[in-house]
């Protein structure tokens, strides 16, 4: 017998996060993090301000590339947000987050776009600042790569976008459960051959 | 493995056995497992009963069942919480919740088993005895500093059964402290920290029948004093109380070790009488999972139970059977048990006939 995999046009599960167009949001400071084709996400709810400039005046960007390496920073730095960053990578990104948080008030809305690794790793660490959920706003565009935590080993790999896959960090085989925690911002992984080992179902391109 | 009592506690009532390697683990009266079908026939349903003292000598004669398994089970969590710490989480916000818990379990088990345990107050200044697994302890409530453990853990590991404590806000549960080294096959690592419908989200059928959203609504009202109850139940190969996500790995090749001639030894039938209690002053909720195993053999020792088993199993939906695990072994297990239904008529309710 052969473990079953979830079909790729299951409906969407419980546990997994729940995406909307983002909408334009009266605050102190305007908390934007994105990455890839996220940044179009951010043009659009942009496009949608009442007062366009005065939004922008307190807005922070925080960008970087997709896991596809899609780049749209130039189109996300010629908009003139009051401050703009552009990090190489999600985890080049994520100190300067923690950083701003560190120093945000109760008022700030938060505007998340991109992949869902990026999506959740900002929330995860905004939600641990202490911020209400209902701050934080979240729109996926472009790579739907997963994030995926080992249920094993407890190592996340990045980017995954076959099913089943092999760990980056203990060499399982594993299959993507369709149970994912935000607390970890990642989805799980769970050894796909253990009642028959050796016997791996070829790998489908699942996320892209 | 380090323990934190006296090993060598068991005396004639306490089994000496094991969960793992020799599998050791037997039920001197079968007639005593918590038998789940009440019919036979089984889908999911919300289920709940109040959880009142039941009928003497069943498992539901007191708030927490302590039976013959105790001690060993106790080593067995021990060993799995020294193998993996990841297994036992409390959030910083859920301590009240973990003294509210440690306080429930002590009471109870001081007030219905005086024979091995005893609680004695002086204002905050407590004094535990639990004379099975040979622990003495005085310490300060609600005084972290006077336990060597948090006091979930502290409890935790004196107390059968995985335990969640959850947390109340924003209208719905928030699963923020738990422990679990005899769960079926879910994560507290992985789980810790997500609401009530996050956390079931990969039980299959049950969301569309609005299982999850009527059981939350009830939970919403459980009241302090008023605990409920309900079933839920698996199947496990060899009688293994830790079958985690974590040890997947370890433990799934043993279901593919059935023959016809070992089913009836190895085929455990896996129980969980889930009770829930709300927390006095933290308000949170707290869920305990105990796990009952008896193996097929002991199991049609009670002929109704046979005939209702192989019932059950031979018409439970193919997702269910594939979620609980064992779509694998099914056919076996059905032709194992159709041996012992002869077709007659089964009563209602679970209890055996006789």
């Amino acid at each position: 017998m052969k473990t079953l995999l979830t079909p790729v046009d299951a409906p969407s599960i419980r546990s997994r996060p729940v995406y909307a167009a983002l909408e334009p949001r009266r605050a102190s400071l305007h908390l934007i993090v994105a990455d890839g084709e996220g940044a179009g996400a951010i043009v659009d709810m942009l496009g949608k301000a009442e007062d366009r400039s005065q939004m922008l005046a307190a807005t922070h960007v925080m960008y970087c590339p997709g896991p596809d390496g899609s780049d749209q920073s130039a189109a996300l730095e010629g908009l003139g947000a009051g401050q703009y960053f552009r990090a190489p990578s999600i985890p080049a990104l994520l100190p300067r987050l923690a950083r701003v948080l560190s120093a945000a008030h109760m008022g700030t809305q938060f505007y998340l776009a991109g992949s869902e690794g990026l999506i959740g790793q900002a929330e995860r660490d905004i939600m641990n600042t202490g911020f209400p959920h209902a701050s934080v706003q979240k729109e996926q565009r472009g790579s739907t790569v997963r994030r995926v935590q080992c249920v094993h080993c407890k190592g996340i790999t990045e980017n995954v976008a076959t099913d089943p896959f092999r760990c980056s960090h203990c060499g399982l085989s594993l299959f993507v459960r369709d149970h994912y925690s935000r607390r970890l911002a990642a989805f799980q992984g769970v050894n796909i051959d253990a009642e028959d080992p050796g016997q791996v179902p070829e790998s489908v391109v699942r996320f892209k | 493995m380090s323990l934190d009592f006296k090993t060598g506690a068991f005396n004639d009532f306490f089994r000496d056995e094991t969960f793992r390697g020799d599998f050791t683990y037997r039920n001197s009266n079968p007639r005593r497992f918590p038998f789940p079908f009440d019919r036979d026939d089984y889908m999911y349903s919300v289920n709940m009963e109040p959880h009142v003292p039941g009928r003497p000598g069943s498992v539901f004669e007191h708030l927490l069942d302590v039976d013959e398994h105790y001690v060993a089970e106790m080593i067995d969590r021990a060993k799995v919480l020294a193998d993996d710490p990841l297994r036992c989480q409390s959030l910083p916000h859920m301590t009240l919740a973990g003294w509210d818990t440690l306080e429930l379990v002590m009471e109870a088990k001081a007030r219905d088993y005086p024979q091995w345990f005893s609680l004695s107050k002086d204002g905050n200044r407590w004094h535990w005895v639990n004379r099975p697994l040979g622990i003495e302890q005085s310490f300060t409530f609600l005084d972290e500093s006077t336990l060597h453990y948090p006091p979930f853990e502290y409890i935790m590991r004196q107390t059968q059964g995985d335990w969640t404590l959850q947390d109340e806000r924003d209208g719905t549960l928030w699963m923020d402290a738990g422990i679990a080294t005899s769960q079926a096959d879910w994560s507290v690592d992985f789980d810790v920290g997500m609401n009530f419908h996050e956390w079931h989200a990969p039980v299959p059928l049950a969301h569309e029948k609005g299982v999850f959203d009527r059981a939350l609504k009830f939970l919403l009202k459980l009241q302090h004093g008023a605990p409920v109850r309900r079933f839920n139940w698996t199947m496990t190969v060899n009688p293994l109380l830790d079958t985690a996500p974590e040890t997947y790995p370890k433990w799934g090749p043993m279901k593919t070790s059935l023959t016809p001639e070992n089913l009836g030894q190895k085929q455990h039938l896996r129980v969980e009488l889930q009770s829930l209690y709300r927390l006095p002053r933290s308000n949170a909720i707290a869920f305990d999972i105990r796990c009952y195993l008896a193996s097929f053999d002991e199991i049609v020792t009670v002929p109704k139970w046979a005939r209702r088993l192989h019932r059950v199993v031979r018409d439970l939906p193919d997702e269910l059977a594939t979620y609980k695990g064992f779509i694998r072994n099914r056919p076996a297990m059905v032709d194992w048990l159709a041996k012992h239904d002869d077709g007659a008529p089964t009563s209602p309710g679970w209890w055996p006939d006789d």
